[in-house]
C-alpha cells in the first residue's frame, strides 16, 4: 500500500497554510511531519485525514481496498481526544470501535496495550490528560486500519506510556502500516522519513 | 448498520446520563405549560380552546432547547472529525443522531402532553389528538432542526443562531399540528385533512433534514 501526495496546497481563512507539498509514503514506513508552530503540520495530517479541503494538488492511494477512501482506511489522531466525559473508559472505547468498525483486537487488549486495564469502568471525565490520550490512543489498536495520522501523538504522555507508544507503532509498521506522524520531538523509530513545512 | 447503532445507542446513553436532553425539555414544557392559565385567567373554556395551540407551541420550543448542542458537543470534543472519517455515509450517521436526538427529547413531549393537556381541560378527544399529532409532528421539528444545528457547525455561530433559523421553517408544521387537533376538537374540516399535510411535511423532512444536515457539515470542514 503506498500513499502519495503531490503539489498540496491548503488554505485557511484566506491564508496560505502550505504549497507544493510532496510525499510518498509505502506500507512499513513513517514520515516525521517537522516544522515549526504554525507551518501547516496539524493543517497537512487534516488534509490527508479528509477534514480539511485541498486547495490544489493531489493525493493518491495504490493498494489497500479499492473500494475505501484514504481517510475511511486512516486513523485520525488529532489534539482533541474524542472523548466523553459521562462515559466509561470502556464504554468509549467500545463506541468507536463500533462505529470505526471492529478489527480482531478485543477492547480489552486494546485497554491492556495502553495499561488502562485497571480503570475500565471510570467515567472518562476523571482521566488526567495523559490517560485521555493513552484511552484515545486505543482506539487504533482496538480497529485495525493500515494508516495512521498522528498529531502529536506523544503529547502528555509519560516516558513508560511513550515507550509502548513505540512499540505500538513499531508493530503496525511491521504489520505493513504506514504512519504520517506531526511532531516536535524524536519519534523513536529507525528509519524515519522527514518532511520540513514552512521556512525552516 | 454497526457503526450506526453504535452511534445511536452512544447518542441515548449519554442523553440518559447527562440528564440534559430528557428531562430537561420535559420540565420546560411542563413549566411553559403551567404558566399559561396564570397568564390566561382560570377561564376553562378559553383554556380548552387554546389548550391544543399552547400545547404546541410549548413542544415546539422545548425540543428546540437541546438542539444546537446535538452537533456542537460532538465538534468540540473532536468526536465529529472522526464520525466524518467513518465508512458509514454520512447522511446515514446524521439520521442517526436525529433519532436519537427524538427518541430522547421528542418522544418524552409526547408523553406529557396528555397529562399537560388535563391542566387545560382539555376534552379526551382533544387530548388524543394533540397527543398524536405531537408523535408525527415532532420527528419534523427534528429533522428541521438537524439543519440549523449543522448549519450552527458549520458557520461556528451557536446558541441563538440555531432558533433563528430554525423557528420560521417550523411554522408549517405548528400550523398544520394545530390545525388537525382543533379539527378533532370542534371541526368543521375533517381531522383527515390538515394530518395528512401534517404526516407529509414529517416525511419530507425526515428525508430532506439528513441530506442538508451532512451537506452543511461537509461544507464547513475547517
Amino acid at each position: 500500500m503506498r500513499v502519495s501526495a503531490s503539489n498540496l496546497a491548503c488554505v485557511r481563512g484566506g491564508r496560505e497554510i502550505f504549497r507544493n507539498v510532496n510525499f510518498s509514503l509505502s506500507s512499513g514506513q513513517v514520515l516525521a511531519v517537522v516544522g515549526p508552530n504554525g507551518a501547516g503540520k496539524s493543517s497537512l495530517l487534516r488534509v490527508v485525514a479528509g477534514l480539511l479541503r485541498l486547495e490544489s494538488g493531489r493525493l493518491d492511494l495504490e493498494g489497500g481496498d479499492p473500494e475505501l477512501t484514504i481517510p475511511e482506511q486512516a486513523h485520525y489522531l488529532g489534539h482533541q481526544d474524542a472523548l466523553k466525559a459521562a462515559l466509561s473508559v470502556a464504554e468509549n472505547l467500545a463506541f468507536w470501535a463500533g462505529y470505526l468498525g471492529t478489527g480482531p483486537a478485543a477492547g480489552d487488549e486494546a485497554l491492556e496495550a495502553v495499561g488502562l486495564a485497571a480503570i475500565p469502568d471510570l467515567p472518562a471525565g476523571y482521566l488526567s490528560a495523559g490517560q485521555r490520550r493513552r484511552l484515545s490512543i486505543a482506539r487504533l489498536v482496538a480497529v485495525r486500519r493500515p494508516i495512521w495520522l498522528l498529531d502529536e501523538a506523544a503529547a502528555a504522555l509519560d516516558q513508560a506510556a511513550q515507550v509502548r507508544l513505540i512499540d505500538l507503532m513499531r508493530a503496525h509498521l511491521a504489520s505493513g502500516g504506514l504512519i504520517l506522524a506531526a511532531t516536535h520531538a524524536p519519534l523513536g523509530l529507525d528509519g524515519v522519513q522527514e518532511l520540513r513545512l514552512g521556512n525552516g | 448498520m454497526a457503526a450506526l447503532s453504535a452511534l445511536l445507542r452512544r447518542d441515548i446513553r449519554l442523553a440518559a446520563r447527562v440528564g440534559g436532553g430528557a428531562l430537561m425539555g420535559v420540565l420546560f414544557f411542563l413549566i411553559v405549560v403551567a404558566m399559561v392559565p396564570f397568564a390566561l385567567g382560570p377561564d376553562l373554556a378559553l383554556l380548552a380552546r387554546t389548550g391544543p395551540a399552547i400545547l404546541w407551541v410549548g413542544a415546539l420550543l422545548a425540543s428546540l432547547l437541546a438542539l444546537d448542542r446535538l452537533f456542537a458537543a460532538d465538534h468540540e470534543d473532536g468526536s465529529l472529525d472522526l464520525i466524518l472519517m467513518g465508512r458509514a455515509p454520512l447522511e446515514l450517521a446524521v439520521a442517526a443522531k436525529a433519532l436519537a436526538h427524538w427518541l430522547t427529547t421528542g418522544v418524552p413531549l409526547v408523553i406529557a402532553a396528555p397529562l399537560l393537556g388535563l391542566f387545560l381541560n382539555l376534552a379526551p378527544a382533544a387530548i388524543g389528538a394533540v397527543a398524536l399529532t405531537l408523535l408525527v409532528g415532532t420527528p419534523a421539528l427534528t429533522c428541521i432542526g438537524l439543519i440549523g444545528a449543522a448549519l450552527a457547525v458549520a458557520l461556528r455561530r451557536g446558541g441563538l443562531l440555531v432558533p433563528v433559523l430554525v423557528l420560521p421553517l417550523t411554522v408549517p408544521v405548528l400550523i398544520f399540528g394545530v390545525a388537525a387537533s382543533n379539527a378533532a376538537l370542534a371541526g368543521p374540516v375533517p381531522f383527515g385533512t390538515p394530518f395528512t399535510v401534517l404526516v407529509a411535511l414529517t416525511l419530507a423532512s425526515v428525508v430532506v433534514g439528513p441530506f442538508a444536515a451532512a451537506a452543511a457539515l461537509r461544507h464547513g470542514l475547517d
